[in-house]
């Protein structure tokens, strides 16, 4: 029972913790900047798995880590133009474009992947992220590795958050896409066009998206295989509603979601085969529900969330 | 005749030139010419449906027109760009306030004044001149509020601000008065004569005579699309630009004397609803054979005590009786059932289902009935039956009752929605803003349908924004404020003046403390 | 740009846009083949000879259709109330569990009364699933998407714990398999040597059924009225939180027999890999249809088609299986923007 509490204490539970929170913070932070904009985004898991395959093929096919990021990015703002074109100027539903866009990414992924490997049954890996201890700071009792000995593209989620922060609150930018996701046609009545910022928005998030993936395959797993992505886009969703649509506070959620999915798999090792596995493995989506539950009831969600704009509508 | 000196004449600020718009087969503009001298204000009147918003939208580059143009201080101004609009100085107060709820007055009116991608947004120069404009001009609102905690008419002025603080030098202002009240209204026109003053040129967009008299120096009165005619205010009268409007002669409803009949629905101390302005302690009585009418501006708890008579909202204290029964569970249904017909303020949101046909909507309120349905099994050859009969008895235009409801035009869902509510032969009916958007053809052939019921027993109670309307129909009047009902008057037992304090919440505290 | 209501479409135009749809797919999937280095004639003609080309093919095709039809007609009643029910996968599983509970042996009854007794016990399991986040919506507002999707992965785990525990055949030498359904839980085949079963003519006539209840009852219209509008629909005394729960549980029903179908007519146990994603296929098949229950068994028939052929394509040929997950996906987003055309006018100023 104690030790049970005790690995709370330890310094792998919390570099865990942050390794496993970063594509959650990477992809929350994408799916935020859509729905700050008016844009619900259901295209995320997709858009993490084609993130996740471009980020590892281009890696494989011979190019840097850093290279793979910049594909992974890319990849994703292609999906990002694919949705907002539908979403934004054509008003189609977002629910069923982005569970088409879901369902594309991931099936184009896994068919130039077979094209590329037809006959491997293992994956093939790559050489990944290496962690990068920064000096001194790294030293400090638990939160020094935790925060400061991990691998760049950890400190490169980190540093977005700010970022995305900073453009949101102090910058006429980051003004206009949260009022294009409030009320559209005060954008449009101040001369700026609602379907650029919420295009450019959709596109900006996705590129997001798709790198948090890539953080999956080059900086946890080394390769990519099937099902890899296993419903961390949906989670994030989750994390969007239950950071209020805050970037400080969903980090924050991703990090209690990551440390709580880092707990449960570090419990398991403890109760040996007592309770069966897969009830571990369910914490983290019965805790996302629990989540949008709990912060529903005090919706301060973007008013024109998921409402299409349409010029000088009658 | 004066003769003026040559040099006061100066070039129009704003020429529209031919201006035609069509959307589909209608043609909301029809080669309109219109021009606005500097220090000029100049009235667009007509009524809804007339073209004018229209118009104004495509000055503004919300829409861009099919043939003609725009020249702003002599500049030809290029379509559908608002940003060009506003570069060019043309500043507009829309009338579906343009603001974001959820974030402050300074963020609202600085949105897009800044370079797009410039790192950083400079807020305290921003508010220092939000304060300064607001000195100047009269406008006293704080930047740092939330503009959801705002009045109407304090988010009005952060619209006009929001031009002012682009340098509009051209203000339009699209019915600016539909939610103020009488005394809003006079410090709106206040800082108008300011903002003239200071050199601005302004349109005024109405379809309120008794306002367009006092605050234009020309008139230009829209009519079906085209312009009906142009006249300088000072050389014309309201009867000659009602006429212009409507191009007939206007003809107040006949309305004979009331014959009370049963008290039908009753309140006392009745609260309700949280959101908005709930109700806070109303007392009402209906009568069968007349029409109480409530006067009030929007957003004094007009739409919870609608939305109570109509089911939707259930009371949360106090004594609601419909024929001296204490009402039990409350909902739409229960509401129909207790033969209460709604006529709902806004038919394409709430009165129709805008994507089912006809027919599917006329039944939208009975369809569980033996006449339409049994054992769970829809009767759809009764159902267009009916249809067909609301359609010729009401005098709607509509080719088939498969079509898609939306595509009827306003007057005609509207006469539909009305055919729907009386079919049943109600004995409440609750008419909520019942001619809003419709030509005066509508309009009048509502208000005789309504004069009708009464005259058939049904109680009626009219809710308007359009206090000639209240006044014309209604036996009792009401005046709404904050939550709270003043007693009513009869007919002509108080007059506009009074009224009007009523509505700006002079008295109805007194009445209430009494 | 600006989009402008169009009155009534004329037939022509409701069967050219998603033909048009349907073209756009099989171009873009061309692109594809080409791509992984093949001939796309010859490849499509792999897949349309792999679908249809033989009795044998075409036998496969319709035993294929048949859990689709079912995740079909659940998704298409449940847009139709603007439900977003997501979750028709999770359904699908809580089906072949109550069918491998009924059906392995607990229960010795006949034919005729065990096998409605599993539909309709199936049929409640997979209403409740989905019952929950309908209330949830209603209740607190929470976006059914999201919680349809999560339970996708919450009720695979737990199927997956069934089966390496409670539900585990001891005789099935270790593999995480359920016990085989005995005789008289089994959905017989139709035709003596091919594997297509009554579930498919289950799957026809749950289809009429629900065509029925959508235009001629007045729950299908309550249904259709809150999907339109579900203010409009409350302000007309429609009662749209009980009709939500009934479309919860008709399409969560629906859903489940699809799980029905594929253990007790086709697989005869539950394994892990019972279902491909049939409950994210329904999506595309509801889509292509249009929401027309009539047009889902069309529209199942053409996307099982697509799967069947393009497996056989795959063995010959060698371009990856998964252009037919890619081609379903694109006919979906196509199709949503052949339903738009047919609705608005695209006007450029």
């Amino acid at each position: 029972m104690i030790e049970a509490f005790e690995i709370l204490f330890t310094a792998s539970f919390w570099v865990a913790a942050i390794r496993i929170a970063s594509p959650l913070i990477f992809a929350t932070m994408g799916e935020l900047i859509c729905e700050r904009a008016g844009v619900l985004n259901l295209g995320i898991e997709g858009i993490m798995t084609a993130g996740a395959f471009a980020g590892w093929l281009t890696v494989y096919g011979g190019g840097d880590l850093w290279m793979g990021v910049v594909v992974a990015a890319l990849a994703g703002a292609a999906f990002g133009l694919l949705h907002g074109t539908l979403t934004v100027p054509l008003g189609l539903s977002q629910h069923v474009v982005g569970i088409g866009i879901t369902l594309l990414a991931t099936s184009l992924s896994y068919f130039i992947y077979r094209i590329v490997l037809p006959q491997v049954t293992s994956p093939p890996k790559i050489e990944p992220f290496q962690p990068l201890a920064i000096p001194w700071l790294s030293d400090l009792p638990i939160v020094g590795p935790a925060l400061f000995n991990q691998t760049p593209l950890t400190y490169l989620a980190f540093a977005t958050v700010a970022v995305v922060a900073w453009v949101l609150y102090r910058t006429p930018l980051g003004l206009a896409l949260r009022a294009a996701g409030e009320n559209p046609a005060a954008v449009e009545a101040q001369g700026i066009s609602v379907t650029a910022i919420r295009m450019g928005a959709v596109m900006a998030g996705s590129a997001l998206m798709a790198v948090g993936g890539a953080f999956l395959t080059m900086s946890a797993f080394n390769s990519f295989f099937f099902e890899m992505i296993n419903g961390r886009g949906w989670i994030c969703i989750a994390l969007v509603v239950f950071g209020s649509w805050r970037p400080g506070k969903a980090l924050l959620g991703a990090i209690l979601f990551a440390a709580f999915d880092a707990y449960q798999v570090r419990l398991q090792q403890l109760t040996g085969g007592a309770v069966p596995y897969q009830l571990f493995l369910m914490m983290p989506f019965v805790l996302s529900i629990l989540a949008l539950v709990v912060m529903s009831r005090r919706a301060s969600y973007p008013k024109a969330l998921m409402v299409p704009y349409q010029k000088g509508e009658r | 005749m004066i003769v003026l000196p040559m040099t006061v004449k100066a070039d129009p600020v704003l020429r529209l030139s031919g201006i035609t718009k069509r959307f589909g087969a209608l043609v909301a503009n029809d080669a309109i010419s219109l021009t606005l001298a500097r220090g000029e204000v100049v009235a667009l009147l007509g009524e809804n449906g007339a073209g004018k918003t229209t118009l104004m939208n495509i000055l503004f580059g919300h829409y861009v027109a099919d043939e003609g143009s725009v020249e702003v201080f002599g500049k030809p101004l290029p379509p559908g760009d608002p940003r060009a609009a506003l570069d060019a100085g043309v500043g507009m107060v829309h009338q579906h306030f343009t603001v974001a709820e959820n974030m402050t007055v300074l963020e609202n009116i600085a949105l897009g004044t800044e370079p797009l991608f410039s790192p950083r947004f400079r807020k305290q120069i921003a508010r220092d001149r939000i304060r300064k404009l607001s000195a100047d001009f009269g406008l006293a609102v704080d930047p740092d509020r939330l503009v959801s905690a705002l009045t109407v008419g304090e988010r009005q002025r952060v619209e006009i601000l929001k031009a002012l603080y682009r340098d509009a030098r051209i203000l339009i202002l699209d019915e600016p008065t539909a939610v103020l009240t009488p005394i809003e209204t006079d410090a709106l026109f206040s800082t108008l004569r300011k903002l003239i003053v200071d050199g601005l040129s302004i349109v005024f967009i109405s379809h309120k005579l008794r306002e367009v008299m006092e605050i234009s120096d020309r008139v230009v009165v829209l009519r079906g699309g085209k312009v009906a005619g142009e006249r300088r205010t000072a050389e014309t009268g309201r009867s000659e630009l009602a006429a212009l409007m409507v191009g007939q002669e206007l003809t107040a409803p006949a309305v004979s004397a009331p014959v009370r009949g049963r008290r039908l629905l009753s309140m006392r101390g009745v609260s309700a609803g949280d959101g908005g302005t709930p109700l806070a302690g109303i007392d009402l009585d209906l009568y069968g054979g007349e029409i109480t009418g409530l006067a009030g501006v929007s957003g004094n708890g007009q739409a919870a005590l609608a939305a109570l008579i109509a089911g939707t909202l259930a009371p949360d204290g106090g004594e609601f009786r419909i024929a001296d029964t204490e009402v039990g569970a409350w909902s739409p249904a229960a509401a129909l059932a207790s033969g209460i017909a709604r006529i709902p303020e806004d038919r394409h949101a709430i009165g129709a289902i805008a994507d089912m046909s006809v027919t599917e909507n006329v039944i939208s309120e009975r369809y569980r009935t033996p006449r339409f349905s049994r054992h769970g099994f829809l009767d759809w050859k009764a159902a267009r039956a009916f249809a067909d009969e609301l359609i010729r008895d009401y005098d709607v235009k509509c080719p088939s009752p498969d079509m898609r409801i939306r595509l009827l035009s306003g007057g005609n869902m509207q006469k539909l929605i009305l055919g729907r509510a009386l079919a049943a032969e109600p004995r409440i009916i609750l008419a909520n803003q019942p001619t809003r958007g419709l030509d005066v053809g509508a309009v009048g052939y509502v208000h005789r349908r309504l004069l009708d019921a009464r005259a058939r027993g049904a109680a009626i109670l009219l809710i308007s924004e359009d206090l000639d309307e209240v006044l014309a129909l209604s036996d009792n009047v009401c005046v709404m404020y904050k939550g709270r009902l003043s007693a009513p008057s009869a007919r002509g037992e108080r007059s506009v003046q009074q009224l009007a304090e009523l509505m700006a919440g002079h008295g109805i505290e007194a009445e209430h403390a009494a | 740009m600006r989009l402008e209501p169009k009155p009534t479409p004329s037939l022509a135009e409701t069967l050219l846009f998603p033909l048009g749809a349907i073209a756009a797919t099989v171009v873009i999937a061309s692109l594809l083949v080409l791509a992984a280095g093949a001939n796309p004639f010859a490849v499509f003609g792999l897949v349309v000879k792999g679908a249809a080309g033989s009795q044998f093919a075409l036998m496969e095709t319709l035993t294929r259709a048949t859990p689709l039809i079912f995740t079909g007609l659940a998704v298409a009643v449940a847009f139709r109330a603007k439900l977003w029910n997501i979750g028709a996968e999770a359904q699908l599983y809580a089906g072949a569990i109550v069918t491998v509970v009924l059906g392995t042996g607990a229960l010795p009854l006949p034919a005729p009364v065990l096998i409605p007794l599993i539909l309709i016990a199936a049929m409640i399991a997979g209403g409740l699933l989905l019952l929950g986040p309908a209330v949830l919506k209603t209740r607190f507002g929470v976006d059914e998407v999201v919680t349809t999707l999560l339970l996708n992965f919450i009720v695979i785990l737990f199927v997956s714990m069934l089966l390496e525990g409670v539900l585990k055949d001891p005789t099935g030498l270790g593999w995480p398999q359920s016990r085989r359904v005995v005789a008289d839980a089994q959905l017989p085949r139709l035709i003596q040597g091919r594997r297509l079963h009554l579930g498919f003519v289950l799957a026809l006539v749950a289809a009429v059924m629900v065509w029925v209840v959508m235009k001629r009852t007045t729950l299908g219209y309550e249904m259709r009225a809150v999907g339109h509008n579900a203010q409009a629909a409350r302000f007309a005394g429609i009662p749209v939180n009980r009709v939500l729960m009934k479309t919860a549980l008709l399409s969560g029903g629906l859903a489940a027999l699809a799980g029905v179908s594929e253990v007790a007519g086709l697989k005869g146990n539950l394994t892990r890999d019972l279902s491909p994603g049939f409950g994210y296929t329904g999506i595309v098949v509801a889509m292509l249809a249009m929401l027309n229950p009539l047009g889902v068994v069309l529209a199942a028939i053409f996307v099982a088609g697509i799967f069947v052929g393009a497996d056989a394509m795959s063995r010959t040929a060698g371009v990856p299986s998964y252009i037919a997950q890619v081609m379903v996906a694109t006919a979906l987003l196509t199709m949503v923007v052949a339903i738009m055309l047919t609705r608005f006018r695209v006007r450029w100023r």
